[in-house]
């Protein structure tokens, strides 16, 4: 009976010392190997007493699962030990670079496009696109600019033929001409698209990039135009306030015409949208003209409504703050990387135009 | 258009100032451009007075003047005018100042090694005679208490320049301007004082206006002034004429000029005594010639509006007058022509022979026909005045009587279209005030148009009219009503937005080119495509519009790389063109990346942009856009711009006809001829067109999700097979040997080289086998092995490795 308390009370004193996996595993061979300390006790129980047999077993099971508890516990805590000092080894300089994403770019134009179509989808118009190549009639009979009309100077056109027939539209009005063509009234559009003019200096560039707005109705009027503009400049440039002037002017497919000015104020040379007292033409827009619908098949008298048009590059040189038209078309990579945008910013209705 | 705030008093009685007025005019619609004090450059003008004139010590003719210019001291100016003596009155300009016959800014300057600050300036310099000879002197008795003052005393005339639309040529001259504010309430309008002239017989040079079919001219005036001491202008109509930065020429000249601008007619003096005989105003014939006013020589076609004589052209109607006629500072007797040219006639000719008048910018847009008396009556009356002369009776020849237009307008569309209402009693208002004749029936009334407002035909024009002069911000600013007729965007649009950010998303700059590009490039990548070219390109090495993106982007990859980038990611998606009608146009995306992967890095090991690369960027992004990657079909066909042996096409399905997208190696030769430094080139492109609806849709119902739990093995293989078998044919045996139990295929070498024939290649896969009903044994996965094994070798001629 004390034989196997001294084993006990000898081998806890053991597994107290500091030892290894190898030391702990001897220590179990000797204790419940084949010919173990405690194996071996547990032989004698058959020559015993039932009495004494019984408190003998007793004894030595709670003996044996305290050691083998013991054990269990040094064999754990020497595996901590050992991962935490390999773990020591194996620290890295999380300093260094990590591995290369390569980081895309949306262009300013691509962006401004789809804060616009966004925009204009939340008070229900839908997005009709046209070809880049027309025909005289589309770009400038059919809106009502016959041959011998002087606004057709007004377009410095690219022609495709020397008929003159064939040419690159001067502007996305023709979209409209297609789309009625094409649909019965009411009509709810933007067309955005790239125009072309033969005309290249500091702020114009022969390709540039216009969005068109139709709507057409039973009973839409000027203050239909002016609530939609109003809505449209307030929410690209993302501010509660604006000022917007409306001045006649003259385009031959709308009557009556206007050209609309926004207010800004310069701050630390930027253009800052919304304050201010001084004055920018930003677009051109009217109600689409009687003869424009008599040529598109639409009853003028029956039905009417608004059209306008607004240059794309400048509403993004505006937001912005880029200086340079021509610079949206020379792909300078650095240019791209500056103002180009993160392919994950998609403007939304929900979201938000911008982050 | 350009005006003095004073010039539109002549014909605008007004109580507004000057601000008041300009806010009107925009408000009326007649864009006010700018707003300048002349004096900017007039005001540097200063009377001074030479109180020492010496020899300059480096050179005989020029002086050294001590110049009183009203200051504390004196400065020095060198001088080259012999007349520039002590004593003498004269003008001087500082520094800064613009000369206005060059428009040469002057500075301070070293003048044979004497310093000069500023310039004493003759006549002519100041566009104020054709006096060059040495410095203006001004009378004594009139300046000699000036000295420092402005010399220019109207240079607090501030000049109005309006950008006139085509619709308005009323605005071109300053009554008309007048018109539009006194309707618009900003004064009134004065009445045109017209001294009776007399008349004394008649004009005895005849006129005819010939009946030729689409003869330009529809009416002719004119009258005779004889006995004339041409000369010139005087001051205030100098002043006039320099105001609007223009020269005065001779009185004569000044005077058309005048009225031109003032009432909006346009006039032409001939030399009456040049003139054979008669006036024929007549369609020309081709191969007519004659030396306009501008000093060039036309050839004429057939059908130009001509205005003849006897001997031949004078000149062109209502666009440009001829040498031969023109009247110069001795003429003694004119012929003062007042007409009436369509505008299309005159629109027709003049861009025919590419002529700008200021005359042609007039009638093109539509002058008031009934404006012919009182245009020679006011031209005839001045020059009487100024240049004395008998004025004859006028002649008027008229094939056309221009009577007034009539429409009817219902009062109720002003508020059908503008929104808002407007008293009736203030409608007839303001039409009237704008000229209109008006008589009332109820809702309608009926309308006689001014004769000088050529652009109101029907009753929109009347809305427009009303509502810009009682101004746009009468008009409400409704909620934008937010009904919907159709989604936003449709498939191809939808397609096009996703496709756009797919790519971007991959590590490539978006960029945007032009839609045009270089012919010489262009070839390079056109394929079989029709060359497009631009009769009027804006330079040369953009003259045809692209048939592939590749061209441009491939321009502009090289001159970033020419900028020190190496590794380039760039694409553009938008229009290439097939052919040269609407519509035969493509959407495609193209990309390029240059340079390597992991150039620099301390972790991962460098190595050169290479074909799959661009495999992989294409496929995803296809698959991205929702499209089924397990019936793609990939065939190593490519356009010749690409590398014939690294690079293919891509189909979505095996038996579709044309590819959705191309991916490769650039051709070297490409890469030479468009001498592109760089170490790797590669390229995609996706056709958008080529990309149909896909079938299955996100909103639809996925189907059901089915998975199995029994355990899965993997089998490797090696089979050798020859060098050009393609891996795709391989995968596509072994998956089809067992569509149920066969989960996935992957290559995981290929091998080439030692223990291989020199024509073959060895592709090593490892193939996942899970069957969805039970745990596979040994037996089982021995038997679809060996299926493999001889299936593929049956059906490719491979061999496998052992």
């Amino acid at each position: 009976m004390s034989d196997i308390k001294k084993i006990k009370d000898e081998y806890l004193n053991k597994l107290d010392t500091d030892l290894n996996i190898e030391g702990v595993n001897q220590i179990k061979t000797e204790l419940f190997g084949k010919n173990g300390q405690i194996s071996n006790s547990f032989k004698t129980l058959g020559s015993l007493q039932t009495d004494e047999r019984k408190k003998f077993a007793s004894e030595l099971n709670s003996i044996k699962d305290e050691l083998q508890e013991k054990i269990n516990f040094k064999l754990h805590e020497i595996e901590i030990k050992e991962i935490n000092s390999k773990l020591e080894n194996e620290k890295v300089d999380v300093t260094l670079p990590e591995r290369e994403i390569n980081q895309g770019r949306i262009h300013p134009v691509s962006q401004v496009i789809d804060e616009i179509s966004s925009i204009f989808s939340e008070i229900g118009f839908s997005v009709e696109e046209g070809p880049d190549i027309e025909n005289e009639h589309y770009n400038f009979t059919a809106l009502n600019t016959p041959d011998n009309h002087p606004a057709r100077d007004m377009h410095d056109t690219f022609y495709l033929d020397n008929n003159k027939e064939l040419l690159l539209r001067t502007h996305t009005s023709p979209v409209q001409v297609r789309t009625m063509l094409n649909g019965k009234p009411p009509f709810k559009i933007i067309a955005p698209g790239r125009t072309y003019r033969s005309d290249s200096d500091q702020t114009h560039s022969p390709m540039f990039h216009q969005v068109e707005g139709l709507h057409i109705d039973k009973n839409i009027n000027m203050g239909h135009l002016k609530g939609c503009l109003n809505y449209f400049i307030k929410s690209f440039f993302e501010v509660d306030k604006i000022k917007m002037r409306f001045r006649p002017s003259h385009f031959p497919f709308t009557e009556p015409s206007a050209e609309v000015d926004i207010g800004y104020e310069l701050k630390d040379g930027k253009i800052m949208i919304g304050e201010g007292d001084k004055w920018l033409e930003i677009l051109g827009c009217g109600m689409v003209h009687p003869n424009v619908l008599k040529n598109v098949k639409v009853n003028p008298e029956k039905y009417q409504g608004y059209a306008f048009g607004i240059g794309i590059d400048r509403l993004g040189m505006l937001k912005y703050g880029i200086n340079d038209l021509r610079a949206f078309f020379e792909t300078d990579y650095r240019w791209l990387n500056h103002f180009g945008f993160d392919p994950l910013d998609v403007p939304s209705n929900y979201r938000g135009l911008s982050r | 258009m350009k005006f003095t705030v004073g010039w539109l008093k002549d014909h605008l009685d007004t109580k507004k100032n000057d601000n008041e007025l300009i806010e009107k005019l925009t408000d009326v619609g007649l864009e006010v451009e700018s707003f300048d004090n002349l004096s900017s450059d007039l005001e540097s003008f200063k009377v001074a007075k030479i109180v020492n004139a010496e020899k300059h010590p480096n050179a005989d003719r020029l002086r050294v003047c001590d110049v009183d210019i009203g200051e504390k001291n004196t400065v020095k100016v060198v001088c080259g005018a012999p007349n520039a003596k002590k004593n003498l009155l004269t003008i001087y300009a500082g520094p800064g100042s613009i000369i206005p016959k060059n428009n040469m800014k002057l500075t301070v300057s070293k003048i044979r090694g004497v310093t000069s600050y500023g310039m004493l300036c003759s006549e002519s310099e100041l566009n104020l005679s054709q006096e060059s000879e040495g410095i203006t002197e001004l009378k004594s008795s009139h300046y000699s208490d000036k000295i420092g003052k402005n010399f220019f005393k109207n240079n607090s005339e501030k000049v109005v320049d309006l950008s006139i639309t085509p619709n308005r040529p009323d605005c071109l001259g300053v009554r008309g301007v007048a018109r539009d504010l006194a309707a618009a309430g900003a004064g009134k309008l004065k009445k045109i004082s017209l001294k009776d002239i007399k008349k004394n017989g008649s004009q005895k040079i005849k006129v005819s206006i010939t009946k030729d079919k689409n003869q330009g001219c529809t009416v002719f005036g004119s009258c005779l002034i004889e006995g004339v001491s041409n000369q010139e202008s005087p001051q205030w109509l100098k002043e006039k004429i320099v105001s609007l930065g223009q020269k005065p020429i001779s009185a004569i000249v000044d005077i058309t000029n005048y009225v031109m601008l003032d009432l909006n007619r346009p006039l032409h003096a001939y030399d009456a005594d040049k003139i054979d005989n008669e006036i024929i105003v007549r369609n020309s014939k081709k191969g007519e010639t004659f030396k306009a006013l501008d000093n060039k020589e036309y050839k004429l076609d057939d059908d130009m509006c001509v205005i003849s004589d006897n001997s031949g052209v004078l000149g062109l109607g209502g666009i440009i007058g001829g040498t031969r006629s023109g009247t110069e500072i001795n003429t003694k007797n004119i012929l003062l022509e007042s007409a009436y040219f369509l505008p299309r006639s005159i629109r027709k000719t003049s861009k025919l022979l590419n002529i700008d008048t200021d005359a042609k910018f007039r009638f093109e847009r539509g002058i008031d026909p009934q404006s012919i008396e009182i245009g020679l009556t006011k031209a005839a009356q001045l020059i009487s005045e100024i240049c004395g002369g008998k004025i004859s009776k006028f002649d008027i020849q008229k094939t056309s009587k221009h009577e007034k237009n009539k429409i009817k307008f219902n009062i109720f569309l002003f508020e059908k279209i503008t929104g808002f209402k407007v008293k009736d009693k203030e409608v007839i208002e303001i039409l009237t005030d704008l000229g209109f004749e008006i008589s009332r029936k109820k809702f309608e009334l009926d309308l006689k148009i001014p004769t000088w407002r050529p652009d109101i035909t029907q009753p929109i024009d009347i809305v427009e009219e009303i509502v810009r002069i009682k101004g746009y911000s009468n008009i409400e600013t409704l909620e934008p009503e937010k009904t919907r007729i159709k989604d936003t965007l449709n498939k191809q649009q939808k397609l096009f937005h996703f496709l756009q950010r797919s790519v971007a998303s991959k590590g490539y700059f978006e960029t945007v080119t032009w839609s045009f590009t270089d012919s010489k490039i262009n070839t390079l990548f056109k394929e079989n495509l029709k060359e497009i070219k631009i009769v009027n390109p804006i330079s040369s090495d953009l003259d045809v519009l692209r048939n592939s993106i590749f061209s441009n982007l491939s321009f502009y990859l090289k001159k970033n790389l020419d900028r020190g980038f190496k590794d380039i990611s760039l694409f553009e998606i938008g229009p290439i063109f097939k052919d040269r009608k609407p519509g035969q146009q493509l959407t495609v995306i193209g990309a390029l990346k240059s340079g390597k992967i992991s150039r620099l890095n301390w972790k991962e090991k460098e190595r050169l942009v290479d074909v799959f690369d661009m495999k992989k960027d294409v496929i995803q992004t296809i698959v991205e856009a929702g499209y089924n990657k397990q019936s793609f079909f990939i065939r190593d066909k490519s356009p010749s711009y690409y590398h014939p042996g690294k690079a293919g096409s891509v189909y979505l399905d095996k038996d579709d006809i044309e590819p959705v997208a191309y991916f490769g190696e650039i051709h070297p030769n490409i890469i030479k001829k468009l001498d592109i430094k760089t170490e790797g080139l590669v390229g995609f492109e996706i056709y958008l067109d080529h990309l149909k609806d896909n079938k299955v849709k996100l909103k639809d119902q996925k189907s059901n999700f089915e998975y199995s739990d029994y355990q899965k093995s993997e089998r490797d293989f090696a089979f050798v097979v020859d060098k050009n078998y393609k891996a795709q044919d391989l995968i596509e045996i072994i998956s089809s040997v067992d569509k149920n139990l066969i989960r996935s295929i992957k290559i995981f070498d290929v091998y080439e080289g030692e223990n291989i024939p020199s024509d073959k290649k060895s592709i090593a896969l490892n193939v996942t086998i899970q069957s969805s009903q039970k745990t596979l044994e040994e037996s089982d996965l021995e038997k679809i092995n060996k299926l493999i094994i001889s299936t593929v070798e049956s059906k490719s001629g491979a061999k496998i490795r052992s």
